[in-house]
Formats: C-alpha cells, sequence, structure tokens
C-alpha cells in the first residue's frame, strides 16, 4: 500500500508540472494582463515543494533507486571502466550491459553482460538474476572451454570485475538492509539535493554508514560518502554527468574512488538506451554461449 | 580428411567474412614445463617448451557467424604436431533453433577436472604439461543442432568421425604399462562416428539437464594377441553408452552440483572381457562457495563403480592391477584474487581414497598489462604405479605461461 501511495504523489508531481507548464503557455499567449494565471502559475510550485518535504529517508532512497536503477522497461549500454590505480596506472574493463527489469522498481531484475576486454576474457558472458530480498543467482560462461558454470555469488559487497564498485553497486543494495534518514538539504553544485544517511542494520557489511546525496527534481544520487566501520571516510561516489536519454536522465559517467587506497574507477556509459524490447529468452543458457551480435555491439 | 576439408570450407567461406562485420585477434605464447624430480623416458628434462602463436577470425553477417582459431606452434622437443585448427565452424541462427558446422569444443557437465557428463575428447597431457586451461579440451568435428522450444532446450551433436581424447606422450611421461617388452603395438580407431544429446532447462530455480550418448571410449583400452606369448598389443576404443543427469542451484550460501551417469559398456555387458572397461554408474556431488570477498571454495566427491565387478575379477589375469568395485575420490579447490583481480592463486588438489590416487595444481597468474599476462605454477602427482595420477609419480613438474594477446 506505501508504495501505491507513493507513486500517486509521484504522479500528482508530474500533473502539478504539466499544469504549471500549461498555464504559464496560456498566460504568455494572453498577454500580462491575465496576471491571475501568471500568480496561480507561480504558486502551484509551492504545492509541490511542502509535499516534496514530507518524503522519509526511506521514500527518498527508494525513488533514487528507482531513478537510478530501474528506469525503462529495459537498458542496455557499453560500459568502459578505467581502474587506475594511485600511481595513474590504468586497467580497462569494457562490456555491454543489458538490464531487464521483471516487474515494478524494486523488484526482481535480469542483467547480461558480454565482455569485450581485457583480451584474456574477450567473449566471455556473465548473468545475473537479481532478487532484491534474497542472494543473486549467477552463470557465468567461460569461452576457453567452452563452459557455463553457476557462480556462488553470496557476497555483494564483493568488487565487480576488480573494479572500486561493488555488485550492489552496479545492480543496488537492498533498501531494508539499512536504516536511511534524511540528514539535511544540500546543493551539489547547482542542483538541490537531499542527503540521507544510510546504516546497514546488520553488521556484515564492509561500511559504517553513509550519505547519498540525491536530486530533488530527478532522485539520481549525484554523491555518495561511504565511511568505514570505524567511522573513517573510506569510498566516494559521484554522478559526473548526467544525460538525457529518450526523456530519462540517466548518469553516463561516474566514478568512484576508494579514499584510503587512493585507487579509483571512472566509468563511462556508452551508447546509452532504453526501451529496447530485450526478450526473456536472451536471459538464457543458449545466448550466454552464443550472445546474439544485435545486443552486444 | 576432414581437417582439410573443413580448413577448405573455412577457406570457401572468406569471401562472406570479407562483407561481414569481422574481427581478427590472437596471441601469442611461451609454455615452458620442466621436471622437478628425474627425467622423461627419453632422458629430457623438459615435459614442455614450445612457443605458439594463434590467429582468430570472427565474422557475423545477419544470422551467420564463421569462427575461425588456428594455431601456430614450434615444439622444442621435436614434436612437430602442435600447429592445428582449433575451432572453425559456421553458425546459424535462427529463432528457436540454430546450427554450428565444423570443429568445435563443447563442454557439458559441471565438474571440476572431473568428467560424468562431458563425453567430448580432452587432451590429459596438457593438464599435465602445465598448458593453458583452454588446452584441456579438443574440438570434435560435428554438426551440433540446437532446439529451444518453450518447454526445455536441446542439443543434439552428430559427429561423422570418432575423436579420441589424447593421453600423455610416453617418451615425456612414465606411463603404465603391464607389458613392457612388446614392442609391436598397433591402434585402431573406430570407423564410426558418435552422437550425443542433451536436454536441459530449469525447475524450480535449479539448472536441470538430462544427456545420452552412443559412441566410443574415448581413451583407448590394450588387447594382447596371446595372453601367455604375446606379441602385439592392439590399442582399441571399446564401444559405449551413456545415460546421465545433473541438477545444479542454489543451496544455503553456496552452488550445490550433482551428476550422475551410467556407462554402459557395450562390448562387455557380461564385465568378463578383461581388457574392455566394465559398465559403471559414475556419481559426483560438488559445492562452492565464496566465503569471503575475491575467495572460492570448491568441494567434489566423486564415486564410482563397477556393475559387474565378480565377473571383472574372475577375467583378470594373474599380475594384473585389481580395481576396487567402488572407488571414491575428492577434490577441492581454492581461488583467490587479489590487486584488483589481476593476481589470481588457485590450487586445486584430488585424492582418491580407494587406490591413493592424488594429485595437486598449485597456480599463480598474474595480468601484467591487460594484454600480457603470465602463470607459474606446479603438478604433483602420486599414488600406486599403475593409478591414473600414481603412474606419473615421477613426472612433477612446474610450469610457466606467458601470453601476450591482440
Amino acid at each position: 500500500m506505501k508504495t501505491k501511495f507513493a507513486s500517486f504523489r509521484l504522479s500528482a508531481k508530474c500533473l502539478l508540472k504539466a499544469l504549471q507548464r500549461r498555464l504559464m503557455r496560456e498566460a504568455r499567449y494572453a498577454g500580462t494582463k491575465h496576471w491571475l494565471i501568471w500568480i496561480i502559475a507561480a504558486l502551484l510550485p509551492l504545492a509541490f515543494t511542502s509535499q516534496a518535504q514530507a518524503f522519509s529517508g526511506e521514500e527518498v532512497m527508494k525513488k533514487s533507486q528507482a531513478a537510478f536503477l530501474y528506469p525503462g522497461k529495459d537498458f542496455k549500454a557499453r560500459v568502459v571502466m578505467k581502474l587506475i590505480n594511485k600511481d595513474g596506472q590504468e586497467r580497462v574493463r569494457e562490456m555491454t550491459m543489458l538490464r531487464k527489469n521483471m516487474g515494478e522498481a524494486g523488484g526482481d531484475q535480469k542483467y547480461f553482460m558480454y565482455f569485450f576486454q581485457p583480451s584474456d576474457v574477450k567473449d566471455m558472458t556473465f548473468m545475473i538474476n537479481k532478487y532484491p530480498a534474497r542472494d543473486d543467482d549467477r552463470w557465468m560462461f567461460i569461452p576457453a572451454i567452452n563452459m557455463v558454470k553457476r557462480i556462488a555469488a553470496q557476497d555483494k559487497r564483493s568488487s565487480f570485475v576488480g573494479s572500486d564498485f561493488t555488485y550492489e553497486d552496479v545492480s543496488g543494495r537492498d533498501i531494508e538492509d539499512d536504516t536511511h534518514a534524511v540528514e539535511r538539504e544540500e546543493k551539489v553544485g547547482e542542483r538541490d539535493c537531499y542527503v540521507v544517511k544510510s546504516t546497514p542494520k546488520g553488521a556484515d557489511s564492509d561500511f559504517g554508514y553513509k550519505f547519498t546525496w540525491v536530486d530533488k527534481a530527478n532522485f539520481l544520487p549525484l554523491k555518495e560518502e561511504q565511511y568505514d566501520r570505524k567511522g573513517a571516510r573510506y569510498k566516494q561516489f559521484s554522478a559526473d554527468e548526467i544525460a538525457d536519454v529518450k526523456g530519462i536522465p540517466t548518469a553516463v559517467k561516474r566514478t568512484m574512488k576508494n579514499l584510503q587506497t587512493g585507487h579509483r574507477t571512472e566509468v563511462a556509459y556508452l551508447k546509452t538506451d532504453y526501451g529496447l524490447g530485450i526478450e526473456d529468452s536472451l536471459f538464457s543458457e543458449r545466448f550466454l554461449r552464443q550472445p546474439p551480435r544485435k545486443w552486444i555491439d | 580428411m576432414l581437417r582439410t576439408s573443413t580448413l577448405f570450407a573455412a577457406l570457401l567461406l572468406v569471401p562472406l567474412a570479407a562483407s561481414a562485420e569481422a574481427t581478427l585477434s590472437g596471441f601469442i605464447q611461451q609454455n615452458t614445463a620442466f621436471n622437478t624430480a628425474g627425467q622423461n623416458p627419453d632422458g629430457r628434462h623438459y615435459k614442455w617448451l614450445e612457443e605458439r602463436a594463434q590467429l582468430k577470425l570472427d565474422a557475423t553477417e545477419g544470422d551467420w557467424r564463421l569462427l575461425a582459431k588456428g594455431d601456430l606452434a614450434y615444439d622444442h622437443l621435436g614434436r612437430q604436431d602442435g600447429s592445428e585448427l582449433r575451432e572453425g565452424y559456421l553458425d546459424y541462427a535462427g529463432s528457436n533453433w540454430d546450427l554450428r558446422l565444423g570443429r568445435q569444443v563443447i563442454t557439458w557437465g559441471l565438474g571440476d577436472l572431473v568428467f560424468v557428463n562431458d563425453f567430448f575428447p580432452k587432451d590429459h597431457e596438457a593438464l599435465f604439461a602445465g598448458r593453458p586451461l583452454e588446452y584441456l579440451k579438443r574440438g570434435v568435428d560435428a554438426v551440433k543442432l540446437g532446439a529451444y522450444p518453450e518447454f526445455a532446450s536441446f542439443d543434439l551433436v552428430l559427429a561423422p568421425n570418432f575423436r579420441e581424447s589424447r593421453t600423455p606422450d610416453a617418451d615425456r611421461f612414465r606411463l603404465y604399462d603391464p607389458m613392457p617388452t612388446v614392442a609391436n603395438r598397433e591402434t585402431v580407431k573406430p570407423k564410426e562416428g558418435d552422437v550425443a544429446l542433451r536436454a536441459y532447462r530449469d525447475i524450480a530455480g535449479y539448472d536441470a539437464a538430462l544427456y545420452l550418448y552412443r559412441g566410443f571410449q574415448r581413451t583407448p583400452s590394450m588387447r594382447p594377441d596371446n595372453m601367455t606369448a604375446t606379441t602385439k598389443i592392439t590399442y582399441f576404443y571399446p564401444k559405449l553408452s551413456i545415460y546421465g543427469a545433473s541438477l545444479s542451484g542454489r543451496a544455503g550460501e553456496g552452488v550445490l552440483s550433482l551428476e550422475a551417469a551410467y556407462y554402459d559398456s557395450r562390448e562387455d555387458r557380461a564385465g568378463d572381457d578383461f581388457a574392455v572397461p566394465n559398465s559403471q554408474t559414475r556419481l559426483l556431488a560438488g559445492y562452492q562457495i565464496q566465503p569471503v570477498e575475491d575467495v572460492s571454495l570448491g568441494f567434489q566427491y566423486y564415486a564410482e563403480t563397477m556393475h559387474d565387478y565378480d565377473a571383472y575379477l574372475a577375467a583378470l589375469p594373474a599380475g594384473f592391477p585389481v580395481d576396487k568395485r567402488w572407488s571414491h575420490a575428492v577434490t577441492a579447490r581454492l581461488t583467490q584474487l587479489f590487486l584488483h583481480q589481476t593476481l589470481r592463486f588457485s590450487a586445486y588438489a584430488s585424492y582418491n581414497a580407494s587406490n591413493g590416487d592424488r594429485f595437486v595444481n598449485p597456480e599463480l597468474r598474474y595480468s601484467f598489462t591487460d594484454k600480457i599476462w603470465g602463470a607459474v605454477g606446479a603438478n604433483f602427482f602420486g599414488g600406486k604405479s599403475w593409478g591414473q595420477f600414481g603412474q606419473l609419480s615421477r613426472d612433477d613438474n612446474m610450469y610457466l605461461q606467458t601470453r601476450y594477446e591482440f
């Protein structure tokens, strides 16, 4: 019920925005004497703002997850990851990432990845069935011996392909694993953000708590600061470039920096696209072994 | 003959490749393995000493794909048969079916260096001589037909010519030979091909598969012309059918794998021909977990049993080693990644509780750059002189692999 209510409020917000745009347009056509329309139009955001402030930390994180990891029915990107050590030496991991939502935002998802680089993993494919409340199912295809292998994956905090990103950073962390509180509101650059503090409920996480700066307008996480269990600064995430892809604001450049080791990972999402009509059948052993060219270019 | 025709077919398809989206890649590699104890039967100290280059062409045009992977090798130990077409096939992908024609590597089953339902040819020598893992498998010249209706997926593999597994070279490894004085030896390969079928689907979150095979043993049996006064030994590949199943999925914190197969030794159903393996049941249970980040642990229990054990015992000539009715083996593998997954340590160990056979393979592999990697490792064998690993107990070796990929 709670999520239904939230999504109703979200659509109410959209309606308000549309109404405001409409009124502004009409006021322009009607000329300045229709001052009443101008006033109504100007006052509308107030109604909207007071409502937005009512979001709890958990609601903000849910919306953020929906905006960051669930937009579109499906998604595709050519992901180029640069792993850079403190001396500036680079390693490149390049893959095509495909994602399909199996239901609502926050629900099950399927991921399919095909690796281009480095050379020794070229043609390797990787499939994840992600379930929010339990461990993922993961399969890997090893081209060298033409073998499909199911792999154990109980640790979502482990590094994704050796980068500073964890599996959770790539495909999402369960909202229920942490408690969330809106600490304050703050600008990141020109953007107004909620600052949400998230603290793991369990003691098995590598971080003690983290702050996320969530854009108030589009709910993308623009910045995240993780602290280790001793309270020292640990990792820092930033969304470095947001692009509009088919009307969906998308973080196409991201960085995760380990402040304790000086190692960082810069990611560029190229050829990003949504709503491609990826079939369920793609997520199968058949295509793990023989990935269709049309999806992996 | 078939190799030539495959190559010829591949050449014919070059124009297709020219119009298609094509990529060319490959590697150059140095591979050395030297004895840590003793010397080879031929007096040398190296198990492997070779430079190798591989070129891989991968071309796609619509629903068609051509892949050709060829190796050129120079062996410093004087055996110049390492250059080969590793794989060369043409793919066609239909909507719910596909076809692969040509030389291809196929791997079925779930085992880690234990094979229950992987009926396809292997290169055991590659494993024991410290070559990169991909050389463990040999391609088969076959037609593979895949069908993917809603209720299950099917792979049918038809190979017109039988291809055997490669066993270690008797000049390089000390292999068990019950009749070392007989010099006149001949190998007879089956004239027919073989056929394999796999059906698989998801059952309640588990990957389930059924397997069928009708063909021959991949490793040869030996038959003396006369037991009392042997003048000639004939190596041959006995007829074999396999009926198997496998299941894998999440169990607790890890992944559980189960495999079983019945090996129907069609050339000796009574079990009273000592030269032909008895019919068997093979069972495998594996469990893999990731206890902490970048660490993976895998355990396997493997058992095999002979179906006509009394007949086997009765028919076994005096002086031949006696196998037990049941054979039980366990394996363990630890893999740990370091330095942002550019350094990998892995150690594999297997121990057979029934005959003492053991094999240990530690390896350290480092990616110097995204294009250059090197590995150093060792193979240690032990057990009774006639066991699979025991016979190699004086063949312990260390190996180096260096590869530049482009």
